[in-house]
Formats: C-alpha cells, sequence, structure tokens
C-alpha cells in the first residue's frame, strides 16, 4: 500500500470534515467569500457529494465594497455549478453608508461583515457554517479548532474550547448555538496553490499579475476599482503589474507588485516570498492581536 | 515527487523552550515571514524574554493571554515544509493543568519531540508526557535535550540525564527513540549540525526528522465506518474514510452490526469513479444489493468482518473539570457511531507521579483510569493495538454537552459477560417485570386430607396455563429430601416450617409464585412465615373442613394409624391443630368442589393484582 502523498492527504481529511458536517447538521451553510480557498472549499464540497449534487446553501456576504470581477466570478460559478447561492448585505448599515473610506477598518468590518454574517446565520437558523479559514493564515487562527463552537451571541472562547481527539469531533449542540467548522485548518497556502493547479481549480484572476490602475496609499498599493476612490492631493493613479494574494474589499486590500501570470509562477513566488500571506490586509493590524478580537466578536 | 505528511508533536515541560524551539524552526526553514518576525519583534519589546533579542516564541505564542502570561495555554497546529516533508505540528503546553491539551496534541500525532531543559533534568510533567505518548501508541520519540549552551555543552551532564530517560522509557515499554543535544536559543543542532557539540555523533534535528521513516504497521482487513448516507431521488451510496485495508470494485464486503453481505458495485475516490482505495482515503461505495445502512455502520471486509460489542474495557482519560461518575449516562462518540455508555466500574487508576495503580471510585481532570464500560447498543469496534481509528472514544456529557474524557479500547467483550458486571442489578423487581407477575408466597394450611395439595395443584395448573412462572412446595415431597432428616416432634415440625419458608424465599427472589401445601399447625410458625417475607407477599390459605370429614377422607390411612397409635404426633388426633385468626382466605373444602374453591383463590389473586 502506498503512503497517500500531502495533497492527497490534506483533500481526504477536508472531505470527511465536510461529510460530518452534512451528517450531523440540520440546516447548514457553506460561506463563501470568492476568494482562492473558498474555490477549494466549494471545489471540495462538489468531490465530498459527488456523483450527487451539492444541496447546501453557498452564503457571501456582500459588504459591496469587493472588487468587481470577485462578483462576476461569483455569479458565473454559482450559475455553472448550479449552487443554491445566498448574498447578504447589512443593509442597515448600508443605509447609515457605512464605508472603509469614512469610517475606521475596525469599525467597517464590525458592522459590515461580523455584524452582517451574524445576523443572517441567525435569520436563516443555520446551525452549521462551513468556512475556507486555515490555520497558517494568522496566529490566533492557529489555536482554532477544527469545530468551532459558538454560543448563541455567534461568539468564541478561546479559553473554553472543545478538545479535538482522534479524529472524532464533538459536534452536540443546544437550540440556538452553532459551530463554524473550517475543512482547510491544515492547509497552508502553498498547499491551496499547489491544489489548484493539480485540479484545475477556477480562480478570480485576480490573483495573477496583470497591468492594472493603482494608487499609492500609506505604502499600500491600492487599486482603483470604481470611482467611489476618491485621489487625495498628492496621489495620482499609476499603472503597474499587480496581483493580489488575498483578497477582501478592496479599499482595504494591498497588491504587491508581481509579474506573476499563472499557478506555477505563484507557486515559485510564494516560496521566496518574504510577507505573510494576510500581510495585505490591513484590517488585521489596527491593533496588537487585532485578528484574535475580531474573532471573539463574531467574524469569521 | 511529492512531499508526505509528517504529524509532530512538541512536548515537555514547562520553560523548557518548547516555543523557542518551533520559532526557531519555522526561522530557519524561512516558514516566517518578514511581517510576522517584525511584528514579534514589536512585541518582544514588550513582553520578550531575550533582552534586545527578539523572541522567537513569541512568533507561535497566538492568544494574547499567552503572550502576557509567557505560556502556551491551548493547542496550536504549525506548518511547514522542507523539500522532503510538509510538518503538521502541535504545539502543546506545558503546565500540568493543560495536560489534556497536550492529550489532544499527542492523539492526532505519529511522533513526538520531549524537550527537557538541562539545567533542570527530567520533570514529573516530562515523564507524564512520555507517559501519554507511550499510551497513545505515537511511533517514535526524540528527546532533545534543551539548553545546552547553559551547561557549556557538557557531554557528562547530557550523559546522565539521557540514561535516566532511558531508563524511565524501559519502564513504560517504549523503545523507538533518539536523543539529541541542541540549544533552541542558539539553534545549535535544532536545523544545522552544532559546531560546539562536537562529541555528538548523530543528526541535527531537522536532519533526523527529514530522514524518519515511521514503521506503520500494515492493517490488511479492509474497515469503512459509515460516516455519511450519499442519497438523491437516484443515488445511494455510502461514504465514509477508510481506517485501514484496500477496496476493490466487485469485492464482497460484510455490513456491521447487522452482518449482512454484499459487493460493492462502485467506488468513487476524489469525485470520480475508481477501482480500488485504499487506507485513509475518504471515499463513497455503492453497493449492489439493496441493504439498510446507516452512519455508525461499518463496511468490513467478507474473509475477516469486525465484530460489534456492547462492553468494552478501556483506558480513559478524564478532562473534564466535573469528576467521571459511575453509572452515570454519558455520550461515546466513535469514529462514526455513537451511544450511551455507563461506566460500570474504575478497575484501577494511575497515580501519575511513580505509575503505581491506584484503587479509585472516580477520575478527576487529567487523570487516566482503566474502566469497564457498558454501552446502550451493540457497535463495531477494535482494539486500539490493532486498529487505532476503530479503538478511540471521546465521552460527552449529555446536559453541558463539552467533551469529558478520552479512551483508548484495550479489551472487548460479547454482552453475556454484561450481566457479569450488572449482577447486582438484577434482582425480584426486574425479574418479576420479565416475568409479568409478582413473586409471592401462598400458603395452603390446614388438617390433613383437608384438601390443600389437591386445590394448590388446580391453582398452579391454572397459572401455568396463564404462562406464569411457579413452584409449589408440597409437605410430603419435601419431608423425601430436603427435609428427610426431620420428625413429627414440635420442635422439628418448626424446623420443617423454617426450612419451607426459607426455600419459598428464595423462590420469590427468582421470581415465582410459590405455592405451598403444609399442615403447618401452629399460628407462631405461620406468623414466622409471614413475618420472614414481605406481608403482601403472603397470603394465608386456610383450608377448612371438619375433623370428621378429614378422618372420613382418610386417603393415606394416616388417620388410623394414628387412632391405633401407631402413628404418634399426628395433627387433629395426638398433637394441635391451631386455626388461624385472620386467613386471607378461608376455603370451605368440605362445601365446595376443589375446583370451585381454586377459582376463589384465582379471583383472589387477580384482585390483589398479582396476575
Amino acid at each position: 500500500m502506498k503512503e497517500l502523498s500531502n495533497l492527497e492527504y490534506l483533500e481526504s481529511e477536508s472531505i470527511y470534515i465536510i461529510r460530518e458536517v452534512l451528517s450531523k447538521s440540520n440546516n447548514p451553510v457553506m460561506l463563501y467569500s470568492i476568494g482562492k480557498d473558498s474555490s477549494v472549499l466549494l471545489h471540495l464540497l462538489l468531490k465530498a457529494y459527488y456523483p450527487s449534487k451539492p444541496r447546501i446553501p453557498i452564503l457571501h456576504i456582500d459588504t459591496k465594497w469587493k472588487f468587481k470581477e470577485m462578483i462576476e466570478f461569483r455569479d458565473e460559478q454559482a450559475k455553472k455549478l448550479k449552487l443554491n447561492l445566498i448574498t447578504y448585505t447589512n443593509l442597515e448599515g448600508l443605509k447609515k453608508n457605512i464605508n472603509p473610506f469614512t469610517h475606521s477598518s475596525k469599525e467597517y468590518t464590525r458592522i459590515m461583515k461580523t455584524e452582517a454574517l451574524k445576523k443572517i446565520l441567525q435569520k436563516n437558523k443555520y446551525d452549521f457554517a462551513l468556512g475556507g479559514a486555515r490555520r497558517d493564515e494568522e496566529k490566533s487562527r492557529a489555536k482554532e479548532r477544527i469545530f468551532s463552537f459558538r454560543n448563541k451571541n455567534h461568539q468564541w472562547n478561546p479559553k473554553n474550547q472543545r478538545p479535538e481527539l482522534w479524529n472524532i469531533y464533538n459536534t452536540e449542540i443546544n437550540n440556538n448555538e452553532s459551530i463554524r467548522v473550517f475543512p482547510l485548518s491544515n492547509w497552508t497556502e502553498l498547499d491551496i496553490w499547489n491544489y489548484i493547479k493539480k485540479e484545475k481549480i477556477k480562480v478570480v484572476s485576480l490573483y495573477f499579475s496583470k497591468k492594472r490602475n493603482v494608487v499609492i496609499r500609506n505604502k499600500n498599493i491600492i487599486m482603483i476599482d470604481d470611482n467611489r476612490l476618491k485621489l487625495k492631493k498628492n496621489e495620482k493613479k499609476i499603472i503597474k503589474n499587480i496581483r493580489f494574494r488575498t483578497l477582501g474589499c478592496y479599499p482595504l486590500t494591498s497588491a504587491e507588485t508581481s509579474v506573476a501570470k499563472n499557478e506555477s509562477d505563484i507557486i515559485n513566488d510564494i516560496s521566496k516570498n518574504l510577507l505573510s500571506e494576510r500581510s495585505g490586509r490591513l484590517i488585521d493590524k489596527d491593533e496588537i492581536g487585532s485578528m484574535e478580537k475580531k474573532k471573539l466578536e463574531g467574524y469569521f | 515527487m511529492e512531499k508526505k505528511v509528517l504529524k509532530l508533536l512538541i512536548s515537555g515541560s514547562v520553560d523548557d523552550g518548547k516555543s523557542t524551539l518551533l520559532g526557531r524552526l519555522l526561522y530557519e526553514t524561512k516558514s516566517v515571514f518578514q511581517d510576522q518576525l517584525n511584528s514579534a519583534k514589536e512585541e518582544s519589546k514588550k513582553y520578550g524574554t531575550q533582552g534586545s533579542n527578539t523572541d522567537l516564541a513569541l512568533l507561535v505564542d497566538g492568544l494574547q493571554d499567552e503572550r502576557e502570561q509567557g505560556i502556551t495555554i491551548d493547542v496550536a497546529y504549525r506548518y511547514f515544509q522542507t523539500k522532503y516533508k510538509k510538518y503538521i505540528i502541535a504545539d502543546t503546553p506545558g503546565h500540568k493543568q493543560y495536560t489534556r491539551n497536550m492529550a489532544t496534541g499527542a492523539s492526532n500525532s505519529e511522533l513526538a519531540l520531549i524537550i527537557i531543559d538541562a539545567t533542570k533534568g527530567i520533570t514529573e510533567q516530562t515523564r507524564l508526557h512520555a507517559f501519554i505518548i507511550s499510551l497513545f501508541r505515537l511511533e517514535k520519540i526524540i528527546i532533545l535535550i534543551n539548553k545546552m549552551d547553559l551547561i557549556s555543552f557538557n557531554k557528562k551532564k547530557y550523559e546522565k540525564i539521557k540514561k535516566e530517560f532511558i531508563n524511565y522509557l524501559g519502564v513504560i515499554n517504549f523503545d523507538q527513540y533518539e536523543f539529541i543535544p541542541i540549544s533552541a536559543l542558539t539553534g545549535d543542532n535544532v536545523v544545522k549540525k552544532s559546531k560546539k557539540i562536537k562529541w555528538y555523533k548523530g543528526k541535527s534535528l531537522l536532519n533526523s526528522l527529514d530522514t524518519t521513516i515511521l514503521k506503520k504497521k500494515e492493517l490488511s482487513n479492509f474497515r469503512m465506518p459509515v460516516q455519511w448516507v450519499n442519497r438523491n431521488s437516484s443515488f445511494r451510496g455510502y461514504s465514509g474514510i477508510i481506517t485501514s485495508g484496500f477496496l476493490s470494485k466487485g469485492d464482497k464486503v460484510n455490513i456491521s452490526p447487522s452482518n449482512k453481505v454484499t459487493k460493492i458495485k462502485k467506488i468513487f475516490l476524489s469525485g470520480k469513479n475508481s477501482r480500488t482505495a485504499q487506507e485513509n482515503q475518504s471515499i463513497t461505495v455503492q453497493l449492489n444489493d439493496q441493504i439498510d445502512v446507516v452512519r455508525g455502520d461499518c463496511v468490513s471486509s467478507f474473509v475477516n468482518p469486525i465484530k460489534s460489542y456492547d462492553s468494552i474495557n478501556a483506558k480513559i482519560f478524564w478532562i473534564d473539570k466535573s469528576i467521571l461518575v459511575l453509572k452515570k449516562k454519558y455520550k461515546i462518540q466513535f469514529t462514526a457511531s455513537n451511544t450511551d455508555a455507563e461506566i460500570i466500574f474504575i478497575s484501577y487508576k494511575y497515580n501519575l507521579k511513580n505509575f503505581t495503580k491506584v484503587n479509585t471510585k472516580t477520575l478527576n481532570e487529567n487523570e487516566i483510569g482503566f474502566c469497564k464500560i457498558s454501552l446502550s447498543k451493540k457497535i463495531p469496534l477494535e482494539k486500539f493495538s490493532s486498529n487505532k481509528k476503530m479503538g478511540t472514544f471521546i465521552l460527552i456529557d449529555k446536559i453541558t454537552n463539552s467533551t469529558v474524557g478520552t479512551g483508548i479500547i484495550d479489551d472487548l467483550n460479547e454482552s453475556n459477560k454484561n450481566i457479569f458486571w450488572q449482577v447486582t442489578k438484577i434482582n425480584k423487581e426486574i425479574r418479576a417485570k420479565t416475568n409479568l407477575q409478582k413473586p409471592c408466597l401462598l400458603w395452603f394450611t390446614g388438617l390433613s386430607a383437608s384438601g390443600k395439595s389437591t386445590i394448590a395443584n388446580l391453582v398452579e395448573k391454572k397459572l401455568f396455563e396463564l404462562n406464569k412462572k411457579t413452584y409449589l412446595l408440597d409437605g410430603d415431597n419435601l419431608r423425601h429430601g430436603l427435609n428427610k432428616d426431620l420428625t413429627f416432634t414440635d420442635i422439628d415440625r418448626k424446623e420443617n416450617i423454617r426450612r419451607v419458608t426459607e426455600v419459598s424465599k428464595l423462590m420469590m427472589d427468582a421470581g415465582l409464585i410459590v405455592l405451598t401445601s403444609f399442615i403447618s399447625p401452629f399460628r407462631s410458625d405461620r406468623f414466622l412465615a409471614r413475618k420472614s417475607v414481605n406481608s403482601e407477599e403472603f397470603i394465608e390459605i386456610f383450608v377448612d373442613a371438619p375433623l370428621a370429614v378429614c378422618e372420613k377422607r382418610d386417603p393415606k390411612g394416616l388417620y388410623k394409624k394414628a387412632r391405633s397409635g401407631e402413628l404418634k404426633n399426628f395433627t387433629g388426633v395426638s398433637s394441635q391443630y391451631e386455626k388461624p385468626n385472620n386467613p386471607d382466605l378461608i376455603l370451605k373444602s368440605a362445601k365446595f368442589t376443589p375446583k370451585q374453591l381454586a377459582d376463589k383463590v384465582f379471583t383472589h389473586l387477580q384482585k390483589k393484582k398479582i396476575i
């Protein structure tokens, strides 16, 4: 008998976790952020169901500040794969014009992402939510469980997590409690790209280098995705060969100068890259331990 | 060639340098990015323990509390890759109160690193960690004797610790190990071989890890616990992960616990049709026959099918603050199946200071005990030593939903042994319930030839026809055996009745309706009989016939013998019969037929809800 390779092992483990949710949950949902990890998770969901078709809803929290290409990609995928796509926006926040320019990134994230997510989870009474977060992304995520319990207020208690022994998961919950499940916990960024390459998984083209309109703001390369981004004095639009390592809301996601045009280039790039994956995510750095604080509130 | 995975545990006593070692490994394998390093530098100024140098431990202590307290509370998982392998590392806490987190890490690892501070030597926690690693049967331990820089890379001191620990590994019966002297702080022998420890001829830690090939036991018997029934209008398949063995399309398989046999029609692996599948792969199978299969069933090799059990002997590691309660119903969760479980008793627990066995009635947090567990239904299982994934479980409190314990199965038992453990539980009430009757004692008393035995026989026959469990104790029969040694003196008559009463009691305890037919002439004896059982279970039936009638009947010629003096101490003739003052029933056997009187007894039993 041969030993499984790293990617075979990871795929099998993730499918096992997804099926555990399909089996134990009454009303599961998959959170879909349109990024590369979500694309891999969706691919694994299809495999977990095969030869059946996936039946669980795919939920996208739309802040209305995502890159245009992301939204196009989302709709295209939903149509092609006949997904049961649900999109949700915190309309209250939208009415109050909460935006990443006038509000702090902390406040904006709380209202348009964390609160929005909590609202829709509450409204539709989802008991299990699959997500594409990985432990190697950020230090506090390294300590999160694969089956991560949330109380009725969707809060995470890092000091009282259920120990996960063997491959046996405690999925017991009471009414109004829920579990967030991370089948990609043991994947690294490199694993993700190697898998995307091996399985020929489609991802948003923003991950690949292209000449794009950008502005340099606080040393970050911000793409001018639409005319809501107003240039300040001393700022000017420039055209650069850039790509994104992670995708979020465009005004809060910094690009990197790169010529990586395909998966192999990216794999090569990551192996040499000196900056971490989420270094382009401005919301991670608004204070020390900021991801942990966001997660306590219910951020994914 | 594609990389393989190695799952690694980092353990050891608090402050022995686990986080520093991990930080060092990540740093030197270039698994730390510049911005993460910058942020560690920034935090070093605030929380660091290394003066102006960056505290590498801060690269890994992820939670705010941990950074502030300088300890690792929770299991953190870290990843790095070399040219040869991808490492999944469980970084676990050294503090005693977090031993459960160390056990969690161990349960998900193949190889363990144990760090020992060379300046402090082996501690209680070091031993405990090694003990758990041995219990969970990890494949190998690499013992890292750390802070060699603080003992000037002294070989003697290193050898002394090594010798002591090898002794201990012998005690806990673990023989796959390696020792490396290191300094996590300075990096000696972590990634590169140290130039300062020339006397050490072995490999650096990373080199050792990269070249380690674990000798895993080949498990050949196919097992796949059904995790999920994949079903739509046109398809019905069974999904799960293969815990051991190999499967091919067309294989004959057994479904447990129903033990139905079928063949594999199709295998779906990784979103495709596949001819074969093997251990650790998540698959979906379609079966040849329409068999009802549910989550928790196990598809296994037809030649060596898995067996199902409802009682297990297991080592339980208790991880909750609440103590283990015997005979409380916990939820027990195996790889795919679950049911209710009761811990029947604890044979012993380990004293974790010297690993001796101690008697106990409970387990506290972080304690390990050897327990007998009874399951509410039969589950396909194997011993931990034969198949890890089929031989482990977790226990969940049914109220709080917390995971309170974990266990590894040492022994499996068929259900009939279960009765042995519950022997005290099967009592009169339970037997009575299964028999659908109340045990009681129908005490027929009256003169010889009054008709006691005739009526008692008719009553018993009637009860028997209704499927009731009965036994008739007859004076004459008993005197041929048990009471052979007794005469008809007053003392022996008393003893006769005492024995009858005791035998009746045992039979009632066995759940029977007992009928006794004895002259039992003395009130005091009958009173004693009533007192020795529950009084509502004692039904005194006085078969009342005048002496003259009895004497006239005289079927055995006894009255004749008594009158002639041949028979002494004969009741009614030469010995007194004391009529009951307040019997439950009086049967006038001179006026009614035995059948009528038997019916009367029967009606009384129904009225008292005995039948």
